[in-house]
């Protein structure tokens, strides 16, 4: 009898996803479930109390500076994003189709990720006494004649903060990519070839169409990680600069935890929608 | 984490390092019976009295094991607010006092205990460095350092024999300056939004604390009158925030720093030539060489003061314990050390005995140096003939214009600092 329960196949099936079911609804579904609660609660400077407010929404909806940090956020990943699609397409253009030897290959993409072996924080923290205003960017310009006057812009800027977003993300545009175009049939290339189409038109008409799934699940990486990123933009701007995750960030400083919960499921439904626009456009599922 | 829990656990966990074996190795004079090494005392606060060479002492004096913590601001509140249990000894700002006590996790003491406590500063009692002292705006330490009793949840007006904190560490805050790329003088906190140091001036991102630098640099401008800095309206706190964000969007900031070891860096490369900092920050800006001065400034100082509470789940014999460790902590080693790198202590005659005369001088009297002026880690901080920036004693915390303070509209304010932050 208990054999047969568990050949059964539905029985089977609901055993099979069970953990991570739990482990989903555990870790994942309960807690944002618990801060979409918490975002209608109050808050007195100290404690934080049960209530059903629209408050911390009305609030964060009536002030401009939320429109504005919401811009910068989008603003940071657009940018972050086409930086890091034409560098990571272009690492893995020449990863997979112009090195050769598979062992070349391979060792050329372990080299990419050796900035990986060091913190996140240190990687970007490392740039400020490079692009400081007495910094080695500045001096080695100043040396060669280039300008008179350090710039200012370097560091403690929206250049130096996206300058971090480019160099720490990169990488997760090029491994998706050079995934895709490592399973492309190299015979298309060459019936393209064949057909006369020319290097630049393989790559439009074949290459890319065929690395959009390695592109799109890249440009996912990228576009959460930016959006939810805090900490680089507190370093790199000098503190200068906000996106919403610098709003969330600075009001669970303050004990704000209902308000810091509202911005951050208002930021996780933009980013939601995001995603689901950006799933119109290739169905991952199918090329996967 | 729950507190019977961590009693029973900290013993047992006790027995096993080794800890109380090496603690008995001591020769450390035992006043109580040999129950007094297991005691654990958790203490967290802001990194400027968290010393470790304080729990090493602590251990050597007194017998027991002090576990320090140190925090920011910001988080140090949060803990004192939100998670009693999870310290035994709060090192805590007066501000912070303030919006910490009515959570009740923090326990009246009985000044009866506390052996120095007629030499206690005035600032801390009365109020009055001197009988003609008038009393600074913002939160002056006075006005929350005592309760009605033991229970008591609101602040006394005068001294009632149960302090809120024991203050340990207190100083004069001003504006920091390099005046090797500035050149000239500089008197007034105006000079903060001066755009002859466009793209070179900082201040901090701490809220409570950068407004009232803020309120500071508006008042001297003109620009407001406060009724109280330390308690602003919210048209105060509008038109405030109207001026630096002003400034800010004309790029009059280089960066605001939030850690102590951001403001070092900001001043010792240059980036910064003029912002808001604390006084052991200039001392390891110049202990790498780089000329720094505390500027005062003809406005005055902004101040702050520090203090030790004990969580209200402190008894027994660890109470007992918390109340030596006050005792010690105002009988002058500390004192002592503190004041070595620029703070002041509550009952500085104590600290007077740990010190040698050349320090005693410099520090606290404002004299020339005599010799070396060195820091506890040995670095050399001013030669002889040197004078300390602001002098004396009397003169620095004379001329205290404000307390850092926590104001009715605090949620407001906040509010506001956020969008300031974010503009």
């Amino acid at each position: 009898m208990a054999a047969n329960i568990l050949k059964n196949r539905h029985v089977l099936g609901w055993l099979q996803a069970a953990p991570l079911a739990l482990v989903l609804v555990g870790f994942l579904l309960a807690p944002i479930v618990m801060i979409v609660i918490v975002s209608f609660w109050g808050a007195t400077e100290f404690s934080i109390y049960p209530a059903f407010l629209w408050d911390n929404y009305e609030f964060l909806f009536g002030s401009p500076v939320t429109y504005k940090v919401f811009w910068a956020t989008f603003k940071y990943a657009f940018i972050t994003w086409a930086l890091t699609l034409s560098i990571g397409f272009t690492v893995a253009y020449f990863l997979a189709f112009h090195v050769r030897s598979l062992t070349v290959q391979i060792a050329l993409f372990l080299i990419c990720t050796i900035p990986f072996w060091t913190s996140n924080i240190i990687r970007m923290i490392s740039w400020i006494p490079f692009l400081g205003r007495n910094g080695i960017a500045n001096q080695t310009l100043i040396s060669w004649g280039v300008i008179d006057e350090p710039l200012e812009w370097l560091l403690y800027s929206d250049f130096s903060v996206i300058l971090a977003f480019v160099h720490l993300y990169t990488l997760f545009m090029v491994v998706p990519i050079f995934n895709t175009m490592m399973r492309i049939d190299k015979s298309l290339l060459e019936a393209a070839r064949d057909n006369g189409a020319s290097g630049f038109q393989t790559l439009v008409h074949v290459i890319v169409p065929l690395t959009k799934p390695g592109i799109m699940i890249g440009t996912i990486f990228v576009v959460t990680l930016v959006m939810g990123d805090f900490i680089t933009v507190r370093f790199m701007s000098g503190s200068q600069r906000a996106n919403v995750g610098r709003l969330i960030s600075n009001d669970i400083a303050l004990l704000q935890y209902p308000s810091a919960a509202a911005t951050a499921v208002v930021l996780l439904c933009t980013v939601l929608i995001v995603i689901a626009i950006l799933l119109r456009f290739v169905n991952i599922r199918k090329e996967l | 984490m729950a507190k019977p829990k961590v009693g029973y656990s900290r013993r047992s966990f006790l027995k096993t390092s080794g800890a109380a074996m090496a603690a008995s190795t001591l020769p450390a004079p035992m006043l109580w019976a040999q129950e007094t090494k297991d005691i654990v005392l958790r203490q967290f606060g802001t990194g400027v009295s968290n010393l470790n060479d304080v729990a090493n002492k602590v251990k050597e004096d007194l017998g027991f094991t002090l576990e320090m913590t140190a925090l920011d601001s910001d988080s140090v509140t949060q803990r004192a607010a939100t998670q009693p249990d999870s310290f035994d000894i709060a090192d805590i700002e007066y501000w912070i006092c303030k919006k910490v006590w009515p959570t009740g996790n923090l326990q009246a003491m009985d000044t009866s205990k506390i052996a120095n406590y007629d030499k206690i500063v005035g600032i801390f009692r009365d109020g009055k460095l001197t009988p003609e002292s008038t009393i600074a705006q913002g939160t002056a330490p006075h006005t929350v350092g005592f309760v009605d009793g033991p229970g008591g949840t609101s602040f006394a007006e005068t001294e009632t024999g149960w302090m809120t904190l024991i203050p340990t560490i207190y100083n004069a805050d001003t504006l920091g300056i390099r005046p090797d790329l500035i050149g000239r003088p500089i008197e007034s906190w105006t000079e903060l939004l001066n755009p002859e140091f466009k793209g070179k001036a900082s201040i901090l991102d701490i809220s409570s604390i950068g407004i009232m630098d803020m309120a500071m640099v508006c008042e001297a401008m003109g620009e407001i009158q406060y009724g109280d800095k330390g308690n602003m309206t919210r048209e105060e706190i509008d038109k405030t925030m109207a001026i630096f964000t002003e400034a800010k969007q004309n790029g009059q900031f280089r960066a605001f720093w939030k850690t102590f070891d951001e403001s070092v860096n900001l001043m010792a490369s240059g980036e910064v030539v003029i912002q808001s900092m604390w006084s052991p920050a200039i001392t390891a800006v110049k202990s790498r060489g780089i000329d720094c001065v505390y500027q005062p400034l003809k406005e005055g100082y902004r101040s702050w003061g520090g203090g030790i509470g004990l969580s209200s789940s402190l008894s027994g014999m660890e109470l007992d314990a918390a109340y030596d460790y006050i005792n010690w902590y105002l009988s002058g080693w500390v004192g002592g050390y503190l004041m070595r790198q620029g703070y002041y202590s509550a009952v500085p005659e104590t600290s007077k005995q740990f010190m040698s005369e050349n320090e005693w001088g410099y520090w606290f009297e404002g004299k020339p140096a005599t010799g070396d002026i060195t820091s506890p880690t040995g670095d050399v901080l001013a030669k002889a003939g040197d004078v300390r920036d602001g002098g004396s004693f009397q003169e620095r915390m004379g001329s205290v214009a404000c307390w850092n303070a926590v104001m009715d509209e605090n949620q407001y304010m906040v509010r506001k600092w956020n969008e300031f932050i974010a503009a």
